[in-house]
């Protein structure tokens, strides 16, 4: 399966753009002692790590351990939900995102989202979603330049082929895969530096999945990217490092409790819980 | 469903998926019964009331009994009492609605009969100069007019208002003390009696223009928008609560900023409904008298100036000429140009609520493929 994003470069000019991309692209994110908050409820506790530039970092553990609401905070989309705050730092390229003069509209720019349930805008077409990232802000740009990101991106998504003749069509029509993807096309129009997704295949069939997977892995040469999975197999097929999340006890917040290259995680992991959630005899 | 032969009726399907049982007869009215049983319930009533010598009306109600009575009586008699009891409560459903549709249907055909000898291009194109005192034979021009530009009025100040008021409450005041108390005020003025809303605008203009007796068709803008304004908040606000956070999140995730987000997300999302509602609102007020008693007044002829004097709206107009109706000589022709008013009023707010349907569906977010 050809996931080529857009027309395939001569191979020097793609080495130089990866170089360019090195320098300017996929930043590493390190994050100490973060707590994060829904009003008085503490639902994560203490995470400590550094996510590599230029790979994939998956997270699992059992429901409601806190994965989605850690990777919220990443981007700070966490703090839109009313009386949500975050303690801790989490400095991406030498910039703790949640320092006091940090705009969390750049931050989010530069870091993207793919939602676990598909929420493509149901105003918008097809071509329109694709490219609500820059027609939302209002970025002016020429047709074919237009045309030429909603095609790559739908690529990127594995989506042009079904969608391709129908752009002008409502993206809310789509069944709830061809709307996942279209989401995952949105938010890889706006290259943002770090790609945060969360159980981004949980309403595809095996093969979207086995697509989105292969995406996944062409895009960590140019993202940093990150992954809440419940598919233990994605985990290990997809990602380069692993973070497992657990509840200490019911009541009590989420913690990590090991975070190690997926190879070790899923050969012999430190920690006998690890092993307990990954062999499948809990959560 | 199988079992069911696909011409049966699919109320009574799911019945047959029951196992039997065998202490109710299992048969099945004809699908004319009801059909059967009106004429027999007709032809009872009208012999009844024949015999009796009564009305019309105590035949009516005879042979109603009649119907709610036998229809079910015979389904229990040859089918089953489920079936009986579904019977008696669609007869009594049909019976509310009729019910509920008699004052409407006879207060429209009543408005459209007698209005409708008074509807002619002179009475919609003319107004009663020189001829208001006596022989009522002008037209509502000048009351068009003047509903027109007090409607207009009241929906620029009150629709910018509200929609924003609703945005603020929805979008950013959520949870906080000031939303509280501001969506407790939109429901005390909720319940402002419209006469109310005109004090309060004549004794604004009083003051501003310190006039004692303030005409203007500005006053009668403020008066029925502080009437609007609660409407418009309230759905707005209704509107814009429907649209889900997913939607919000997409948006902030792309690093769109909240005002953007609001303005190119939110509201087209929400626009078919916002538009619905206001335009309702607006049918609302298009009828109101008293404010615009006390602040517009009454006129006889057109008055194109919002700023002075006095004009004619056509709620008005309805109330001034059902005054001259009483006259010996004139009433007659007074009655004509009340009914005749009353149906143009009735067609303007009907086509605003048509106009607000089309508009809902119109700019309803898509699905289709
Ligand atoms: N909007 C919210 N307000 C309050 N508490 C919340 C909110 N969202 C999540 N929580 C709580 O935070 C904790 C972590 O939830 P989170 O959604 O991050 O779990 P998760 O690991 O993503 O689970 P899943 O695998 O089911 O998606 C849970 O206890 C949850 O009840
Ligand atoms: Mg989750």
């Amino acid at each position: 399966m050809s996931l080529a994003l857009g027309t395939v470069p001569d191979p020097d000019t793609e080495a130089d753009q990866a170089v360019d991309k090195e320098a300017d692209m996929a930043k590493s994110i390190d994050v100490s002692d973060v707590n994060i908050y829904y009003g008085d409820f503490l639902a994560v506790e203490g995470v400590n790590m550094t996510i590599k530039a230029r790979s994939v970092t998956a997270f699992i553990g059992p429901s409601g351990c806190g994965k989605s609401t850690f990777l919220r905070s990443l981007n700070r989309m966490h703090e839109v939900i009313p009386g949500a705050r975050v303690e801790g730092k989490i400095v991406v390229d030498g910039q703790d995102l949640y320092e006091p003069g940090v705009d969390p509209v750049t931050v989010r720019r530069q870091i993207g989202m793919v939602f676990q349930r598909p929420n493509p805008f149901p105003t918008m077409s097809i071509y329109e979603n694709v490219l609500a990232g820059m027609r939302l802000n209002a970025k002016k740009m020429s047709k074919s330049d237009a045309d030429g990101i909603v095609e790559r991106s739908l690529r990127g998504a594995n989506l042009w082929n079904e969608v391709k003749d129908r752009l002008d069509k409502p993206g809310a029509g789509l069944s709830g895969g061809q709307q996942q993807r279209l989401c995952i096309a949105r938010a890889i129009a706006v290259q943002p530096d770090v790609l945060l997704m969360d159980e981004p295949c949980s309403a595809l069939d095996p093969i979207s999945t086995s697509a989105i997977e292969d995406l996944i892995h062409e895009l960590k040469t140019e993202f940093t990217i990150v992954i809440v999975t419940h598919n233990m197999q994605q985990a290990a097929r997809v990602s380069d490092e692993t973070g497992f999340f657990n509840l200490k006890a019911t009541g009590e917040p989420g913690h990590l409790v090991e975070f190690n290259p997926t190879s070790k995680m899923f050969a012999n992991p430190d920690d006998p819980a690890t092993e307990a959630y990954i062999s499948g005899r809990f959560g | 469903m199988t079992t069911t032969p696909p011409t049966q009726d699919l109320d009574h399907s799911a019945a047959d998926l029951l196992p039997p049982d065998p202490t109710q007869p299992q048969g099945q009215l004809p699908r004319t019964a009801p059909l059967i049983v009106g004429v027999a319930a007709v032809a009872a009533g009208a012999l009844v009331g024949l015999i009796l010598g009564s009305g019309l009306a105590v035949m009516v109600v005879l042979a109603w009994a009649v119907y709610a009575v036998a229809y079910p009586t015979w389904s229990a008699a040859v089918e089953n009492r489920r079936k009986a009891t579904d019977r008696l409560v669609t007869v009594l459903v049909w019976t509310a609605f009729g019910l509920a549709m008699i004052p409407l249907v006879s207060l429209i055909l009543t408005v459209v009969i007698k209005g409708s000898r008074a509807i002619s291009w002179h009475f919609l194109t003319s107004d009663q100069t020189g001829r208001a005192l006596i022989e009522g034979t002008g037209g509502i021009f000048h009351a068009l007019v003047g509903s027109m530009m007090v409607t207009v009025i009241a929906a620029v100040i009150a629709i910018p208002i509200g929609v924003l008021t609703a945005v603020w409450l929805v979008e950013y005041g959520k949870g906080s003390r000031l939303a509280s108390v501001i969506t407790f005020l939109v429901d005390v003025m909720t319940g402002i009696p419209s006469i109310v809303a005109g004090l309060f605008a004549l004794a604004f203009f009083q003051i501003v223009l310190s006039d004692p007796l303030p005409r203007l068709a500005i006053g009668g803008g403020v008066a029925l928008s502080l009437l609007m304004i609660p409407t418009v908040i309230r759905s707005v606000e209704e509107m814009l609560k429907l649209v889900p956070d997913d939607l919000r999140e997409a948006s902030y995730a792309l690093g769109v900023p909240k005002w953007r987000t609001i303005v190119k997300v939110v509201l087209p999302t929400a626009v078919a409904g916002i538009v619905t509602g206001v335009t309702l609102s607006i049918a609302r007020v298009a009828g109101e008298t008293a404010p615009l008693l006390l602040i517009v007044g009454t006129a006889y002829t057109t008055n194109w100036n919002p700023f002075d004097g006095a004009l004619a709206t056509l709620p008005t107009f309805i109330y001034s000429a059902l005054a001259r109706t009483g006259n010996p000589q004139y009433g007659a022709a007074w009655s004509d140009q009340v009914w005749g008013a009353a149906l143009v009023l009735i067609v303007i707010v009907m086509t605003l609520n048509v106009v607000a349907r089309v508009i809902g569906a119109v700019f309803a977010p898509k699905a289709g493929r």
